[in-house]
């Protein structure tokens, strides 16, 4: 209790605080330039030009710190040995190509970078294009979408449980073990193959993003004009027909924003492997191998190596961003 | 669009049944969990959870009461007691046969009475009470081995939540938990909406360079963030306590905040903010009276957000916390069992569904928001 008393406290002495000096910053700056007297014009000019500094001071310094900072330090270590202290050139990235247990994480990577958004994608359309067709379709909806509120662990857990494995004769409590038994074939063992088992841990990624995906494609789907909906219906086009060629096309730029957004997701992927395999059997993927150089192997020069492997993965999206902002503003 | 659907009855059955096959298909897997986590944890050990509402057949190994409860009743010496335990079973089970050997565990139907060695006799009845003889006194400290098996009725409990919140230390991480989420939550939309005012109504050099530089920062990998914000740490002496995370947090959660906002705040019509000023208030007044209530449902957004990514984290609580008993949130806690107590199903599930029962009652009331502000990130091209 006296844990949960002191947060509260925090929160408030935090939130205070943050109104505190919008408020006393806007204050003083208003008794410096006051709006009136004889350099009226002088000083609301002067206060209008300072007084956007004020308001994104905190968030300014605050992502310089936590975000700004820590991409050009993290390039800085990654030319550093173990613990940052001496210069080691190029011989991260070196020991990184020449690494058995990288190369399988980068391929491994690139295997739920292809896999993990296009099937999220897909299920996303289908359920949306479902779910708009039935009455039902809100709760339809809802359920679906519902993973995406269950942390990685917590869904990693539920997942385990689907795919736990008893040795060949007695029951099964998995799901999975029990129907492949119930079909007449053996148990296995699902997450200890090597290859399939990312697959296995793939699918639950695949469980929590659909939704995300079926929400927006939903979205986007009902945006398009009844018109050419209308146009081809009457030069007799069939329901499949009008989806996959009058429907779809008009989708092209949500579909783009969705799949981006889950490859950003999935190079990130990290909870899922840590608590279902911590990178055995083969399913090893870049930011659970970063996480163990960090922790596990003490070594922040190929610690962060590895990341900016992620983030050199991540570039093209983020200038992509970039371009589509700059074209709004 | 229910047109198209509506004309032909079979097209509209088969959308109905795959809309059904995909919900389940998606519901499935964490109804499981939460029909697993209130059964007995005998039983779900042994039989799959779809078959929670059948009887279990389970085979059993119990031992009789210790020889110094043996009684002499005519000549003979008898141990009696329940093979379920000692509150004489009721609808605990139902013995469908025992034995007294290893190699022939079911040898002999209930009710009947089976020969041992050296004379001694063993019979079980149906509801699970045995009756024990010898014609010379039993010795030793320990019973003899009874095998049975028996059909159990279903049995659901909440002994197993009672277990984990209490005695596995899952309450205490709960509380944890909460002291992260909550200022993490409130401190990244305060200073964000401050932002994101500047950003849409005030003008200035660099607007649209900031602007940009929020955009790119979106995506970066919180990986590239965590050594260098640790050794930081480090230097300057925070270590590993609450308002490192919740700073942390705070920083990775404001790109998409002022983002979010911002495009919210700049949406909002030029009329009323330019009347205000044409009044004389200043960019403070106008920001606290006007544009932060009009922002509401933008707010609500984010902080849905921001608060089910901070519930669910995993990594930066285990980067930026420690693993004591003050400081382990529900997912460390989380992954810690999954280690330690693998197999124990009954703690794994009723632990996962206490850590997803808050997130999953956010989201079922308040989906409205989250909805609205993924399409408003999204749509755009965030």
């Amino acid at each position: 209790m006296e844990q949960v008393l002191v947060a509260l406290f925090t929160m408030v002495v935090g939130v205070l605080g943050c109104i505190l000096y919008f408020w006393g910053s806007n204050i003083i700056l208003d008794l410096i330039y006051p709006a009136s007297g004889k350099k009226a014009a002088n000083n609301i000019r002067k206060s209008s030009a300072i007084r956007p500094w004020l308001f994104l001071g905190p968030a300014i310094v605050i992502l310089s710190i936590y975000l700004v900072y820590p991409v050009i330090n993290s390039l800085y270590l990654s030319f550093r040995g173990p613990a940052g202290n001496e210069f080691v050139g190029f011989k991260n990235y070196i020991w990184m190509a020449t690494d058995e247990k990288f190369l399988e994480s980068f391929w491994n990577n690139m295997m739920w970078l292809i896999i993990v958004p296009a099937a999220s994608t897909i299920f996303g359309l289908v359920a949306a294009a479902l779910t708009d067709r039935i009455r039902w379709g809100n709760i339809a909806k809802s359920l679906i979408f519902m993973p995406m509120a269950i942390s990685f662990i917590g869904a990693s857990i539920i997942w385990k449980f689907i795919y736990d494995y008893r040795g060949e004769g007695s029951e099964q409590i998995g799901l999975l073990n029990a129907v492949v038994v119930y079909f007449g074939g053996a148990p296995q063992a699902w997450i200890t193959i090597p290859v399939w088992n990312s697959v296995f841990l793939m699918i639950i990624l695949v469980w929590i993003q659909t939704g995300f995906a079926m929400v927006i494609l939903s979205a986007a789907l009902r945006g398009i004009s009844e018109e050419t909906i209308e146009a081809s219906v009457l030069d007799g086009a069939n329901p499949l027909q009008i989806f996959f060629k009058i429907k779809i096309p008009q989708i092209y730029g949500t579909i783009a924003v969705v799949w981006t957004t889950i490859t950003i997701l999935v190079l990130k992927v990290f909870d899922i492997v840590l608590a279902m395999t911590n990178g055995q059997w083969g399913s090893q993927v870049l930011a659970n191998y970063m996480f163990d150089w960090m922790f596990r192997g003490h070594d922040f020069g190929r610690s962060a190596a590895i990341a900016l492997v992620i983030m050199v993965l991540v570039l093209p999206v983020m200038v992509w961003n970039i371009r589509n902002a700059r074209k709004e503003i | 669009m229910d047109g198209i659907a509506g004309k032909s009855p079979a097209l509209t059955w088969v959308v109905n049944i795959s809309a059904l096959l995909l919900v389940l298909l998606w519901t499935i897997p964490t109804f499981g969990l939460l029909i697993s986590s209130i059964r007995d944890k005998d039983q779900l050990a042994t039989s799959g959870w779809w078959t929670s509402l059948a009887s279990v057949e389970r085979n059993l190994i119990e031992r009789s009461s210790a020889p110094d409860t043996q009684v002499l009743e005519a000549g003979i010496y008898v141990i009696t007691g329940n093979v379920f335990g000692t509150e004489q079973g009721d609808d605990l089970g139902e013995v469908t046969a025992f034995g007294w050997r290893s190699q022939q565990p079911t040898a002999f139907e209930p009710n009947t009475v089976a020969q041992m060695n050296k004379g001694l006799t063993l019979s079980v009845g149906r509801n699970g009470d045995y009756r024990l003889t010898s014609p010379v006194e039993f010795t030793g400290s320990r019973g003899k081995r009874i095998f049975i098996t028996s059909i159990e009725a279903p049995k659901f409990t909440t002994n197993n939540y009672n277990e984990v919140l209490f005695a596995e230390g899952l309450g205490r991480s709960f509380l944890n938990t909460m002291t992260v989420t909550i200022p993490a939550t409130i401190i990244p939309i305060l200073i964000a909406a401050f932002a994101a005012y500047a950003l849409a109504w005030m003008e200035f050099p660099g607007r649209s360079i900031l602007l940009v530089t929020i955009v790119g920062l979106l995506v970066v990998p919180l990986q590239m963030s965590l050594i260098p914000l640790l050794r930081l740490y480090t230097d300057i002496g925070i270590g590993k306590d609450y308002i490192g995370i919740w700073l942390a947090h705070t920083g990775f959660g404001l790109p998409l905040a002022v983002y979010l906002l911002r495009n919210y705040i700049a949406g909002l019509p030029r009329e009323i903010i330019e009347s205000a000023k044409v009044d004389g208030a200043n960019d403070y007044e106008i920001f606290l009276k006007i544009v932060l209530p009009l922002s509401f449902p933008a707010l609500a957004s984010f902080a849905i957000f921001q608060f089910l990514w901070v519930w669910n984290d995993l990594l930066i609580a285990t980067v930026f916390l420690g693993n004591n008993e003050e400081q382990l949130v529900m997912t460390g806690r989380l992954r810690e069992m999954l280690g330690s107590r693998g197999g124990n199903w009954e703690i794994l599930t009723a632990s996962a569904f206490v850590s997803i029962a808050v997130p999953l009652v956010v989201f079922f009331s308040l989906q409205r928001y989250l909805v609205r502000g993924l399409l408003s990130g999204s749509v755009k091209g965030g």
